[in-house]
């Protein structure tokens, strides 16, 4: 009896005993399934999408070499991201080693507040803490405009603006769609921690949204 | 839990929008959260403006796999496979 069944779907077991026989089928399946969400978190790292593909492909590479030692305690995707992230992370940090001035330097691990305080009413007003400029209503946007393809660039914008960790935490979440229990499980982070970080990249992105649709 | 009964300003609010919308928030919370949104409405803008945000990111186009990134893999594969797939078990 195979240990993998113990955690895995059974889909997915299948898959890992077809990979490790050789079935091209499975590799091909496991590619449609993971290649564009493995992109999508190299990009958090590296500068370009030529990088990014690179990043992949060596990271498919140490799926299919540590097929065998594989022993499905963590979920395949959960094992799979965390190959692509560590990978990434030694990429991205030898290009900031070469390029120590470009535009890829991310933003400091910032700690201030969701929204600027001067936006709420002071200690001596008498609704203190209470809105003094408050957000405009999004709900009666045009979707034309809402979905606009500059919004999207703003909005792609202000992530690849985020301090890496926020970055992280907010692609895996809010762009590819995984449980904050995933999250948690792929980068080896607290709950709290967790939460905080996707906190400040949400709240950085809306800011950043408001400033666009201000102008 | 004194804290309960003082009404919630907005500015702590803005704060807890993630814990609200994951449904983490404790209970006390939640209620003194609801019982503000009810009577504010820059608040009840914020946090669809949030939801916007969330949705948003979540239509960021997938990076779809190249031609050429396909026939890579396969390459890498079948390679991977000649050196002896079974290896290491």
């Amino acid at each position: 009896m195979n240990s993998i069944t113990a955690v895995l779907a059974t889909d997915e077991s299948e898959l890992v005993l077809a990979l490790r026989a050789g079935d091209e089928d499975a590799f091909t399946k496991l590619v449609n399934r993971y290649q564009s969400a493995m992109l999508q978190v190299a990009l958090t790292y590296v500068g370009s999408l030529a990088i990014a593909e690179e990043v992949v492909q060596e990271a498919w590479l140490g799926v299919l070499n540590g097929l065998g030692r594989f022993e499905g305690r963590s979920q395949l995707k959960t094992w799979i991201m965390r190959i692509v992230i560590n990978r990434a992370r030694r990429r991205g940090s030898e290009e900031a080693r070469t390029t120590p001035f470009s535009g890829l330097q991310p933003a400091r691990d910032d700690s201030g507040p969701s929204v600027d305080p001067d936006r709420f009413r002071g200690a001596s007003d008498p609704w203190p803490g209470h809105w003094w400029s408050p957000p405009s209503n999004w709900a009666g946007m045009p979707e034309a405009r809402l979905l606009s393809a500059e919004m999207f660039d703003q909005v792609r914008r202000a992530v690849a603006g985020l301090p890496e960790r926020q970055r992280e935490v907010i692609t895996l979440r809010d762009v590819l769609g995984y449980s904050g229990a995933e999250v948690c499980n792929v980068l080896a982070i607290s709950d709290t921690n967790e939460r905080v970080l996707l906190h400040r990249a949400r709240s950085r992105v809306r800011a950043a949204m408001e400033r666009y649709l201000q102008q | 839990m004194r804290h309960a009964a003082t009404e919630m300003t907005c500015q702590e609010l803005v704060e807890l929008v993630t814990e609200y919308l994951d449904g983490t928030l404790p209970e006390s919370e939640r209620s003194r959260f609801d019982a503000h949104v009810r009577t504010c409405s820059g608040c009840e803008a914020y946090i669809e403006q949030m939801r916007v945000t969330i949705r948003l990111l979540g239509k960021l186009s997938e990076e779809s796999i190249s031609a050429e990134a396909r026939r890579d893999l396969l390459a890498t594969f079948r390679t991977w496979k000649a050196n002896g797939a079974e290896h290491g078990l």
